[in-house]
């Protein structure tokens, strides 16, 4: 219900927000009912695949949002672009048995198979709080990126955000990096991934 | 070569918005395609298309130093700005998040059909040299809408009876999207531009 009311406000796009604040634990959102798109999280392919099966506009990585480290992104987004790289060359029987063994239906498999990507943008999210992680994930292959508490828990919110667009734009640009790096202050305190107890993690959140 | 004419070099400003989809198209159709950044990666390009996304962002990503760059090489080279790109190459209401280079003849409306729950898809009425077995569709994202056009511009295509194509000189402009449509006659309209302005030069 919230997403309806979202929709009636004329809100532009909706995270089915599936890590934050899940209403629905066992169910995601029947996005193909709504006009407004949706962007949802991912952690494979097979993730995404059923995500936007089910009426997805827009991907991103899971991540571990929330902790300002990148590694779950970048593992995350390295699944993804891997298994594509794989899907691209595979004959049509061997994409049945792959569409099965990662959960994701046969039709959007071939999709990616033509396209060499996802059929919707792909973000990458879930841990970006530097210029440099939002330069890395854009070399992973991601088409943009999402960032949340990166930059609002941050003491430096507005020029932080300024660095990290302008490093996403030139992600492959070294020298801009450094310099739209250099002046900023601390960045929001990373939490390590690994000693966190499984259940305070985000991204094992839907299927 | 083909027919004499080299290889079309065409850049797609790729600060943000929707640059690969249109760089998809241009490859598909021969041509060399550059991403556009900085200043120096206009250097040797016969035509640039500017893709559409945020005007307010492209407005806060761009330096003043491309900002002259673009404006120089838009007024002397073939330029096709989409929905976004378009509004960066006209006039439209004053607004400090928004510079645009005001090139062209045309004043835009921002988001004139509302916010994205109201974009659409629709079919579009073209000009005899753009008409083809079917209507091409429209897809309006958030689009811009024209409200004046100067007398120099002409319009290209219509939605109902409004203008969404136009050309002005050597600047095309488009309030919807084409490149997410398989049909790529405005692709080729902009080629054919390039390589006209081709065989002028040689």
């Amino acid at each position: 219900m919230p997403k309806r009311k979202f929709e009636a406000l004329e809100i532009d796009f909706i995270d089915e927000s599936e890590v934050l604040t899940p209403a629905d634990e066992q169910f995601h959102v029947d996005k193909h009912k709504f006009k407004a798109p949706f962007v949802c999280g991912c952690r494979n392919l097979g993730e995404a695949l059923r995500r936007i099966a089910e009426g997805a506009a827009m991907i991103r990585t899971k991540g571990e949002a929330g902790t300002g480290n990148i590694v779950e992104a970048v593992r995350h987004m390295r699944s993804v672009m891997g298994d594509m790289r794989k899907v691209k060359l595979m004959g049509d029987e061997e994409l049945v048995n792959f569409g099965k063994e990662i959960g994701a239906p046969f039709e959007l498999l071939k999709q990616v198979r033509e396209l060499g990507k996802l059929p919707v943008p792909n973000f990458a999210a879930g841990g970006i709080a530097t210029p440099a992680d939002a330069s890395l994930m854009m070399q992973l292959g991601a088409e943009a990126v999402f960032v949340g508490s990166g930059i609002f828990k941050s003491s430096d919110p507005s020029a932080r955000a300024e660095a990290i667009v302008l490093a996403t734009t030139h992600y492959r640009d070294p020298e801009v990096l450094v310099r739209v790096s250099a002046g900023l202050r601390g960045a929001m305190a990373g939490l390590d991934v690994r000693s966190m107890d499984e259940s305070e993690l985000l991204s094992t959140r839907g299927w | 070569m083909v027919n004499g004419l080299v290889m079309a070099r065409i850049g797609v400003l790729a600060l943000q918005g929707d640059f690969p989809m249109h760089e998809q198209r241009l490859l598909a159709l021969g041509c060399q395609v550059t991403q556009v950044r900085t200043p120096q990666d206009l250097t040797g390009l016969e035509g640039l298309i500017w893709p559409g996304g945020e005007s307010t962002t492209m407005t806060r990503v761009m330096t003043d130093e491309l900002r002259g760059a673009l404006r120089e090489f838009c007024s002397t080279h073939p330029v096709w700005g989409t929905c976004a790109g378009m509004i960066m190459l006209s006039h439209t209401d004053p607004d400090p998040r928004v510079r645009t280079l005001e090139l062209a003849d045309v004043h835009v409306n921002r988001n004139g059909w509302g916010r994205q729950v109201h974009s659409f898809e629709a079919d579009l009425r073209v000009v005899p040299e753009l008409a083809e077995l079917r209507a091409p569709v429209g897809m309006f994202i958030r689009a811009p809408r024209i409200t004046r056009l100067g007398p120099a511009v002409r319009v290209l295509a219509w939605y109902r009876d409004e203008p969404v194509a136009v050309e002005h000189g050597r600047i095309l402009l488009t309030t919807f999207h084409p490149e997410l449509t398989g049909d790529d006659r405005f692709h080729r309209l902009f080629l054919s531009w390039i390589l006209s302005h081709q065989r002028v030069a040689s």
